[in-house]
């Protein structure tokens, strides 16, 4: 037995594939004929708000990389190469749109204002989320894979029950968008998610980060045809944007946001991009992976694109980006001390939110379990 | 005499299992040329070729719910789920359709399926790494379940799973795997799969464990001497089905028991422990049944785990209550 992958095309060939690209890798604004009136708008202070956000997300990653090196935290799972996909959908939300994101969406946290330094809690073992959901519309981290987009699912329901769709109203309409992999495309859960959407017309965006791998498993493992593709089957629109493109990220993200909030129901897009790094902190990519692939996607970096065009257009000179790196560095020390200083939980507080009402048998275990600790400071003390 | 950690024996007792028969394959995510993310199935891919080991589309329920498949036609898959948490959305096929067909086909039907999972906790990991499920799976009449704590015993219990027609559910005590003892890889095993053993002998205290308390109970047993306590300690094994005629054994010479486990308390292992050893023993015991386990929480950040899992002087504070009732 084996797989015929000469029939294999899950990242398709280029003859039968459509990737929107706005922004070639060398930093050359391509036009397109439809994408391009979602940005025409964009002002210079704009592009250079994207290079901006692009710059802090990828500083954001380096420095928890580096805490988890110095044994802050335990692990960290990096979006290096990823930056760009992350922005530029994050950047087509409004504030009153819904986030249901990965553990790998450190980009898209720093776009909805949710302080980064919130995000290592989660990695350096003290908590499971630390920041307020709806405070900035953004759910925790989910780490199950796919689970969130059916919680996603029903948010957009929710949504569409509060007739939050379709008034026109720029400030009401609401839309909901929904992170995943290439590999949780696989689970039941995400396949389920995306039948309700289609039953229900939910105003749902789900927004695949196709980054070739799922720990050790490239696409191939997971499909037989382009991701976009599937979305056909379930009766909505799917397209695949180059992931590492800013501009086209934000472009086909405005799209589909608008049409889920003027009620036209879900789309699916799949950023076709790269994880840069290895899966997590934890992980060896060197023994699955070739060199000469991730050669090949470093050319295509997100941000070295961003600035070439920017250069070229004469939007920003050195000045700015100093600037830019000065304030990366900011937020950089801002990450180290706010993690270094992260106290942790005192035991006895695993047992507060089990419940909205705690019942007696469980106070009883968290009384248990205080008398055993204090039974230590007593020792202490009598020596 | 070979000197090999739990993850080497694991992976020595499936590649014995492969070479007997050419109808075990091992299937689950990142199995194959990363050989998992514990290294268990390291090179199983590179021997054995990719029909026999394969990397899996990421979905537990496709994984238990196609070796179900596979094993109705004639195989003996080894599913690895990858972490403790990760199991539950392949639950439904373990429960409703793994565990019930033999009783369903009034017998006609066998599933030898082998479902190994790494679980427990103390390596510091996040949320959905750390979990002991074993006690979902032990509830469910037509599934064995099963887990290791030696060497030798992860070596020799893989093969009698694999070779098993009943599914057993392989609990691996992760933070245990690079644990090494030496052993004899072609003496016979001592026991069969469901059975459970004492591991050190004594007289004032029977500690009953499995898993990753097993060593904890060993150290606690150690350490007790120090106060001149003598402690037994009973290495389970097997969850589904029990094997308490050393434990009864045991308590009806020591009187006091102290079932251990990382697992919530709540209908836990313990529980089920308590309560079989209180019917047999109920005039040889001195004592309630202590349980020292996980609090009835979720797993909590890795920051605080310590506080949560049995440790030497939880276990010792459980015998003492044991001692001073
Ligand atoms: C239900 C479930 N099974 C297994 C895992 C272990 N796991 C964590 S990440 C991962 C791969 C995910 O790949 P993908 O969806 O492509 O996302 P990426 O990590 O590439 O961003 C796996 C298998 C998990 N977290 N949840
Ligand atoms: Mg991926």
């Amino acid at each position: 037995m084996t797989v015929d992958t000469a029939v294999t095309s899950a990242s398709g060939t280029a003859a039968d594939t459509e990737l929107v690209q706005l922004l070639t890798p060398e930093g050359e604004r391509v036009p397109h004929e439809h994408y391009d009136t979602l940005i025409d708008d964009i002002t210079a202070d704009e592009i250079r708000d994207l290079y901006r956000d692009l710059t802090m997300s990828r500083r954001i990653d380096s420095e928890a990389i580096a805490l988890q090196r110095q044994g802050e935290l335990g692990l960290w799972a990096s979006l290096l190469g990823q930056e760009a996909a992350q922005v530029g959908s994050a950047r087509a939300l409004r504030p009153q749109d819904h986030v249901f994101p990965t553990y790998r969406e450190h980009g898209v946290a720093w776009c909805r204002g949710v302080d980064p330094a919130q995000l290592l809690g989660l990695f350096r073992g003290v908590d499971q989320g630390s920041w307020d959901p709806k405070e900035n519309n953004f759910h925790l981290y989910t780490i199950v894979i796919g689970a969130q987009t059916l919680h996603a699912t029903g948010y957009a329901m929710g949504v569409q029950r509060d007739g939050a769709i379709g008034t026109g109203d720029p400030e009401r309409d609401a839309a909901v968008l929904a992170y995943f992999g290439d590999g949780a495309t696989s689970q039941g859960d995400v396949n389920e998610a995306f039948i309700w959407a289609g039953v229900n017309n939910a105003p749902v965006v789900f927004f695949c980060q196709n980054n070739q791998w799922a720990i050790s498993e490239p696409l191939e493992r997971q499909t037989r045809v382009p991701l976009y593709r599937r979305a056909h089957g379930f009766g909505f629109p799917g397209l695949r944007v180059d992931g590492n493109d800013v501009l086209a990220c934000l472009a086909v993200s405005r799209e589909a946001l608008q049409r889920a909030r003027d009620g036209e129901g879900p789309s699916l897009i799949e950023a076709f991009t790269y994880r840069m790094g290895a899966h997590t902190t934890s992980d060896d990519a060197s023994r699955y992976r070739l060199d000469s692939e991730l050669e090949s996607w470093r050319l295509k970096d997100p941000v070295e694109r961003v600035k070439a065009y920017m250069t070229r257009e004469k939007m920003a000179d050195q000045a700015f980006f100093d600037g830019v790196e000065a304030e990366a560095e900011q937020l950089a020390e801002h990450l180290r001390t706010t993690c270094r200083s992260m106290p942790d939980p005192h035991p006895t507080t695993i047992f507060d939110h089990v419940y909205v009402d705690t019942p007696p048998t469980l106070r009883a275990q968290q009384e248990e379990m205080a008398r055993y600790l204090d039974s230590f400071v007593d020792e202490k003390e009598a020596q | 005499m070979t000197a090999l950690t739990i993850a080497k024996s694991i992976n020595a007792g499936l590649r014995r299992a492969m070479d007997a028969d050419a109808k075990v394959l091992v299937m689950g995510e990142d199995v194959g040329r990363l050989g998992g993310v514990f290294r268990v199935t390291d090179g199983l891919q590179k021997d054995f070729g990719e029909d026999r080991v394969f990397d899996t589309p990421l979905a537990e329920a496709g994984i238990i719910g196609t070796a179900i498949g596979l094993a109705l036609r004639g195989y003996r898959p080894v599913c690895e789920i990858q972490f403790d948490g990760f199991v539950f959305p392949g639950y439904d096929q373990i429960v409703s359709q793994v565990a019930k067909m033999h009783f369903r086909s009034g017998g006609r039907l066998r599933l030898p399926i082998t479902i190994r999972i790494p679980y427990g906790g103390g390596i510091g990991a996040v949320e959905h790494h750390s979990e002991s499920p074993e006690g979902y799976f032990a509830h469910t009449p037509g599934l064995k379940v099963v887990s290791c704590a030696s060497p030798a015993d992860a070596y020799w219990m893989i093969q009698q799973a694999i070779a098993s027609d009943d599914p057993i559910i392989f609990f691996e005590p992760k933070r245990r795997y690079y644990e090494k003892a030496e052993f004899d890889l072609d003496q016979e095993p001592d026991l069969p799969l469901n059975a459970s053993r004492v591991v050190a002998e004594g007289s004032d205290a029977t500690l009953a464990a499995y898993g990753p308390m097993v060593k904890t109970c060993l150290e606690a047993a150690t350490a007790a001497t120090d106060d001149g306590r003598s402690l037994e300690v009973i290495d389970l094994r097997t969850l589904s089905p029990l094997d308490l005629e050393p434990v009864y054994a045991s308590v009806r010479r020591t009187g006091r028991l102290v079932v251990v486990h990382e697992a919530q308390r709540t209908l836990g292992v313990g529980t089920e422990v308590a309560a079989r050893v209180t019917e047999e023993c109920f005039y040889s015991l001195e004592a309630p049944v202590v349980r020292v386990t996980g609090y009835d929480t979720p797993y909590p950040p890795a920051r605080v785990e310590e506080d949560y899992l049995p440790d030497l002087d939880r276990v010792l504070d459980g015998v003492e209550r044991a001692l001073s009732y």
